[in-house]
């Protein structure tokens, strides 16, 4: 049992997706519920073994179907993949919480739908081949079209019309990378290209190097890099809370990406193309702070504030990823669990406003009171301060450890300002909208849209993680000090290649 | 062959981006299957092209490479779930919308050069005809208020 961990993340919301659509579940919305909360349990509890067999002994490399890489494919369970699955699920068990209390009855098969979805973020993660990324990464996004547009309406369809051609075009692009790996690296196992990587056939070098680029389109795409973030704050604004709240590792799929392509395989051990993706990456990733902090600035809605700070973090994120040494890459994984958490959280405490305050939804403008002001108020607050980054909240060590990181290389005086003007930013417009949405009120709210205990329990889960990440601040740095550290050795992964086993 | 080969993908792709750049969503979406074709095409000439070569060892002289071959059928499948699924959202886009803008509004009709100059001279006309119809009933009216002020 224990030698099929790795495998376990993606088997249970497959077959859970599955049984969902078939008789006894399928019948009633209860069971469906029921079930689908069990299931994202389950998977937590899978996933957090996971992590603690990997930290314990080492990663964990599974071939699917004993096919031996580099031809089979493998999943492979480090630190850093791990972790990121750990995330996920928890995840994922907030937004089935929340979506049981009503969210589900607005559109058909949003449970099964949401497992889909885990599935293809969790096989992302663990994946150690570039074509089963590809594959996966076209699984959790035919989830997400349909789940973006879940409920209907002419806004939802007008964002996922975009989204969609956006992505099926970055697809496309995908493969084309695919098709120029494989012709000049001969494998698509990652382990197997970084140990070819520098030595590429000299007349290969420059095609590597195109394939390298369209790989940074497209993970850029995925992330919402600076010039590829139009399409982010429209679907991630009108999605349905629980969609947009899963949404916010979804950005974090990309950079990871980032982080096993382009500062792994194309890492400094790569010869000719070692760091090619960096020029590009160091201009573009200050940019998208900057663009991400105008956006802030001009944000109407709570939601699409709070998809607009999105762009800001993932801008940070991309900054770490450009520095590329271990303290960057450590502080980026403190900070990647956090703004995930915190920006999922707004997305339900913002989704818990809409659902109060009637036809002004979560706009910026004068309306009537929401039923449950001190409760709501007090989870806007919190949520706030962790995006902002406040001393008692995980932001604030996420955004110091940053910091100190960039102070390390020598780049503090480009990194610093963005990040720091970046809280500020979110500290304005957060005071401005939350005074406008609870204290510029007018008439009286009947109260007949009460906050379900579901909500709250998924809203307090999410709540509750962020005192926990400070308070195990030194154990979750140490976790991710090792992660960075194994992705930058990544070339320990046993590659047992058939013919050479009998040598 | 490599030449006709390369040349098809890259017919097919610049085809392919033109349309995607279109504002209807249907040539948009004909676009990304025009794309998705190249894809294919270039995916399979990532093993290098085999001429006579079966994708098992021992069956011929030469041998193709199967792993490229497993790789289209995977993007094929895809491609083909992907289209059906932004077609059908295409349709649900034109009548939740009421057109098939790409970004839901109605466009105004377009032109050629030479209905523009035609429709310039049609306005110039009716300015024209306006101009000689206004000043006889400026004319006019100015004499009918002199008539009704006179009583006053």
């Amino acid at each position: 049992m224990l030698q099929h961990l790795p495998v376990l993340p993606l088997l249970i919301p497959l077959l859970a997706g599955v049984l969902m659509l078939m008789p006894p579940i399928a019948g009633t919305l209860q069971r469906q519920r029921v079930f689908g909360t069990l299931a994202a349990l389950l998977q937590l509890l899978a996933t957090i073994t996971l992590l603690w067999q990997v930290n314990q002994h080492g990663p964990i490399v599974y071939a699917m179907g004993e096919w031996q890489p580099p031809f089979g494919i493998v999943l492979v369970a480090d630190r850093l993949a791990t972790l990121m699955s750990v995330l996920t699920a928890l995840l994922l068990l907030c937004v089935q919480l929340f979506s049981c209390a009503g969210e589900d009855q607005k559109g058909k098969f949003l449970h099964p739908l949401l497992m889909f979805q885990a599935l293809g973020i969790q096989g992302a993660f663990l994946t150690g081949d570039l074509f089963n990324l590809f594959v996966f990464f076209e699984v959790l996004l035919i989830a997400s079209y349909a789940l973006l547009i879940h409920g209907g309406g002419p806004q939802k369809t007008l964002a996922n019309v975009h989204y969609v051609t956006l992505n099926l075009a970055g697809s496309a692009l995908f493969l084309f990378a695919l098709g120029i790996m494989y012709g000049t690296f001969g494998t698509l196992n990652m382990a197997d290209m970084q140990l070819r990587a520098a030595h590429i056939v000299k007349s290969d070098v420059q095609l590597a190097e195109s394939g390298a680029m369209l790989l940074l389109v497209v993970f850029g795409l995925k992330s919402a890099m600076m010039p590829l973030h139009f399409w982010m704050p429209k679907a991630y604004s009108v999605a349905p809370a629980p969609v947009a709240a899963l949404f916010a590792i979804m950005t974090k799929v990309g950079i990871y990406s980032l982080w096993r392509v382009h500062s792994t395989i194309f890492g400094d051990g790569a010869g000719e193309l070692a760091n090619i993706a960096q020029p590009w990456l160091w201009p573009l990733a200050w940019l998208t702070i900057v663009i991400g902090i105008i956006a802030t600035l001009a944000s109407k809605t709570l939601r699409e504030l709070t998809a607009n700070m999105v762009i800001v973090s993932v801008g940070s994120l991309l900054l770490m990823v450009t520095l590329n040494t271990r303290e960057a890459t450590a502080s980026a994984l403190y900070y990647l669990i956090h703004s995930t958490l915190a920006t999922a959280l707004m997305f339900l405490v913002a989704g818990l406003i809409v659902s109060q305050r009637g036809k002004a939804e979560d706009r910026f403008v004068q309306a009537r009171p929401v039923a449950q002001p001190a409760l709501l108020g007090l989870l806007f607050m919190l949520a706030a301060l962790a995006l902002i980054g406040m001393p008692p909240i995980s932001g604030f060590i996420g955004k110091a450890l940053m910091l100190k990181a960039a102070l390390a290389s020598h780049q503090a005086g480009w990194i610093w300002p963005p990040i720091l003007l970046a809280s500020l930013a979110a500290l304005l417009m957060l005071a401005r909208s939350g005074s406008t949405l609870f204290w510029r009120t007018r008439g009286e709210n009947a109260g007949e849209v009460k906050v379900h205990p579901a909500q709250l329990t998924a809203v307090c889960l999410l709540v509750i993680t962020l005192p926990l990440m400070v308070v195990f601040a030194g154990w979750i740095t140490e976790y991710t000090q090792a992660a960075a550290q194994d992705m930058t050795r990544s070339l320990s992964v046993p590659l047992r290649i058939p013919g050479d086993t009998d040598a | 062959m490599e030449f006709t080969f390369a040349m098809s993908v890259g017919v097919l792709t610049t085809a392919g981006i033109y349309l995607m750049l279109r504002a209807q969503t249907f040539p948009v979406i004909l676009g990304l299957t025009l794309l998705s074709y190249a894809v294919n095409l270039f995916l399979f000439a990532s093993g290098r092209l085999t001429v006579n070569g079966a994708a098992i060892v021992g069956h011929s002289q030469a041998y193709a490479d199967p792993l490229p071959q497993a790789l289209v059928l995977t993007a094929i499948v895809i491609g083909f779930a992907m289209t059906a699924f932004v077609l059908i959202l295409a349709i649900r886009a034109r009548s939740d919308l009421g057109n098939d803008h790409v970004d839901g509004r109605e466009l105004p009709p377009e032109r050629s050069a030479m209905e523009d100059a035609l429709a310039n001279r049609i306005e110039k006309n009716q300015a024209r005809q306006n101009r000689s119809r206004k000043k006889p009933a400026n004319h006019q009216q100015a004499q009918q208020n002199n008539v009704k002020r006179k009583p006053t």
